[in-house]
């Protein structure tokens, strides 16, 4: 089956064998779309790739957030989900004097943290990892959090093309929230907007070659 | 509420530096406006109506008319009422309910720099003195916040103005026909109260800020001036602006005044 | 003014139109480039923008559903909307309209993954020529598709009338006015695409047969308007090709 743009309530396929993956459903051996999406199938599984909607929170995910507030033992921290999320002092790696949080983390920093629960409680942020922390410096900005997987690629293909063609240092949050080091501003300028023009274009195929071509047209 | 949107500290930073070197990140000088374009007549059910968009940011000002008794200390003249909504359409940050803060400020700021230039000849706008007089209603409400709704909506407001008939009145019935609209406009003078607002960000100036400068944004001055006098003065937020950089204001505000007004005559002709 | 026409003395509408023809339609997706879902309905005159900013956080917090999101509609007329200026601010007309919407296009809707959370839309009506919760639903069904709602199909409203006896569908304003004979009935009903009405209103006077048919007129108007949406809604990827 081609990839196709569908709606909600369209028919994707009729197929007796196929079997109706995420955001979609079985009705009378046809599937239908429930959202707004790329619709394809592999294997007999037919899937809808969101175009939009929220970020969906999940175990190992790499996320920016803002410091919201200070609590007694961690930091309330905003990743964009409903609920913030919860850093505890124990998951940051250095020593942290529970009277001086803010020493550490401060009201409306920008740390990048890894979710290593979801419970009914709420998400637990760690910092124990490398690469983790607070970020000093850097251009952040926010796309859909639908768009991650094409900003990244498969295997990372797509952001490592983007790295070689702007000299960045780039992190890309699952939430949406992304961070981009260079040397000029210019260069994070430049890498902004590639990250944005495969945001525009992620439902195309073939979309590598479509940001090589764009790097090769549109070198300074 | 999702505080994540407004700019990062870091991403500021890196504005401030890139403003001292004379730069912004979409391309644009410090003393550049965005694409401006106003489209008429966006409601037919208005004396005049139009939409104002600058960048992303899209604001839409309708007038309305009415017939009413002149206030007892100005038997002569006509009325006018501002005001503005800042529809929850807009913008994430925006809720549905009364007008907080920002709204009414907008409605009162576009209200006295169109109230105090000399802009709408209030004496034309009376129909038998003491007794009645027009009233001009301009209604204006944002539709996508991308920064500077300030100066967007005085635009579109000033538009709306110069481009509204006045509608048919029956003095004998006392009733207006808003079906049928004269082609008599509004009488408006030369003095076109264009609104500039110049923002502070660290030790840089610039003008039209988008939504992510705007948040950096430290003190906004809001100027309306008509071919380099000032009728009217805002200063907002917090931060103490050297007196120096205000007389500063003043003159890049009046500047860009008058090149704004040129791209409105045009866009409206 | 009559309805029919002097010379044929056959029924003619004001405009002119067939019985089932609908009214000069256009639908645009992401007009609004803040809103996480956007969409403008129009229909002959009457203009409906719609945003939609969820799911979100639902405050106040006593309104919090732990079991379920919820959508939540606000819809408002622009003061110079109609010819006689409307005071900008809720009134009570409005916030009706904004529970018919709720009410219009909730079945569809499947918030279950967003406990405590809220969906809202919001519309903006900019121009009024009758059938405007109808284009607000059409825009806000749109809206929350483009905004990445989970939703079993799309609502489509469209509204029928009766001009003394005759049906006619899309009405506007001068037909919701006509006062002639039987006088005007004005029936605006909402539906998903297999045919489930979620949302219908009537104000006038009407035969129970008449009304069987009136049901059915909407149904066959409605395949047309679910088609306008359905391009709008895929253009907005297609057109950045």
């Amino acid at each position: 089956m081609e990839r196709r743009i569908v709606v909600p309530g369209e028919l994707i396929i009729e197929d007796e064998t196929c079997l109706p993956g995420e955001l979609t459903e079985k009705r009378d051996g046809k599937i239908y779309s429930l959202i707004f999406g790329l619709a394809e199938e592999q294997n007999n599984l037919i899937k809808v790739i969101p175009l939009s909607g929220a970020y969906s929170p999940r175990r190992g995910n790499v996320v920016l957030g803002k410091v919201e507030n200070l609590l007694s033992s961690g930091w309330l921290i905003d990743i964009g989900t409903p609920d913030s999320a919860f850093l505890s002092v124990a998951e940051v790696p250095r020593y942290v004097n529970k009277d001086a949080l803010d020493e550490v983390l401060d009201i409306g920093d920008i740390v990048i943290a890894k979710i290593w629960s979801i419970s009914k409680r709420g998400i637990d942020l760690s910092l124990k990892s490398r690469g983790l922390g607070k970020v000093e410096e850097g251009m952040i900005f926010e796309v859909n959090a639908n768009k991650v997987p094409r900003i990244i690629g498969k295997e990372g293909s797509m952001i490592k093309i983007i790295k070689d063609n702007t000299g960045c240092n780039i992190t890309v949050g699952q939430n949406g929230m992304i961070l981009i080091e260079g040397e000029k501003i210019e260069d994070e300028l430049y890498a902004k907007k590639a990250i944005l023009h495969v945001c525009d274009k992620s439902y195309m195929p073939g979309l590598t070659d479509e940001i090589t071509k764009w790097f090769n047209e549109n070198k300074k | 509420m999702n505080k994540i949107r407004t700019t990062p500290e870091p991403t500021a930073e890196r504005m401030k530096k890139y403003l001292l070197e004379g730069k912004r990140f979409d391309g644009r000088g410090l003393e550049e406006y965005r694409d401006l374009i106003i489209e008429k007549n966006v409601s037919v059910k208005a004396e005049g109506s139009v939409k104002v968009t600058l960048g992303k940011t899209q604001v839409v000002a309708g007038v309305k008319m009415s017939v009413v008794e002149p206030y007892g200390d100005s038997p002569t003249k006509g009325n006018l009422m501002v005001t503005a909504e800042l529809s929850p359409l807009s913008s994430r940050r925006f809720e549905a309910g009364p007008p907080r803060f920002n709204a009414i400020e907008l409605g009162r700021v576009t209200d006295r720099g169109l109230r105090e230039s000399g802009f709408i000849d209030f004496d034309k706008l009376c129909i038998k003195e003491g007794e009645k007089v027009w009233n001009i209603f301009v209604d204006i409400y944002s539709l996508n916040d991308d920064g500077n709704l300030m100066d967007a909506a005085t635009i579109a407001a000033i538009a709306a103005l110069k481009i509204a008939k006045i509608p048919e009145y029956d003095e004998k019935t006392d009733k207006i026909n808003y079906e049928k609209l004269t082609d008599k406009n509004i009488p408006l003078t030369d003095h076109v109260p264009i609104a500039v607002s110049v923002h502070k960000l660290g030790k840089s100036l610039i003008v039209d800020p988008t939504r992510e400068e705007e948040d950096v944004s430290e003190a906004r001055v809001t100027i309306g001036s008509s071919n380099g006098t000032i009728s009217s003065l805002q200063k907002s937020n917090s931060a103490g602006i050297p007196i120096e950089e205000m007389k500063k204001i003043f003159e890049i505000s009046t500047k860009i005044s008058k090149e704004i007004f040129e791209k409105l005559k045009k866009s409206i002709k | 003014m009559k309805i029919k026409n002097k010379m044929t003395k056959k029924f003619e509408r004001f405009d002119k139109r067939g019985l089932t023809e609908l009214r000069d339609t256009e639908a645009k997706v992401g007009v609004i480039p803040n809103a996480d879902g956007s969409a403008m309905f129009r229909s002959g005159k009457t203009i409906a923008i719609a945003a939609v900013y969820g799911p979100r956080k639902m405050h106040p917090q006593h309104q919090q559903n732990p079991k379920t999101g919820q959508l939540r509609v606000d819809y408002n007329m622009l003061s110079f909307s109609v010819s006689e200026r409307i005071r900008p601010g809720k009134n009570r007309r409005a916030k009706e309209i904004g529970e018919v919407t709720k009410w219009a296009l909730e079945p569809v809707l499947m918030l279950e993954k967003y406990p405590n959370q809220v969906v809202d839309v919001f519309i903006d009506i900019l121009q009024a020529d009758a059938g405007t919760r109808v284009a607000g639903i059409n825009a806000a069904s749109m809206a929350l598709a483009h905004a990445g709602i989970p939703m079993k199909g799309l609502i489509t409203s469209i509204s029928v009338g009766k001009l003394d006896k005759t049906l006619v569908v899309d009405l506007t304003k001068e037909e919701e006015d006509f006062h002639e004979g039987e006088g005007p009935t004005d029936i605006p009903i909402s539906m998903t695409q297999d045919g489930k009405i979620t949302h219908m209103q009537l104000d006038g006077k009407i035969s129970v047969k008449q009304l069987q048919d009136a049901v059915d007129m909407a149904t066959e108007a409605c395949k047309k308007v679910y088609q306008i949406q359905v391009d709008a809604l895929k253009k907005t990827v297609e057109e950045k090709e």
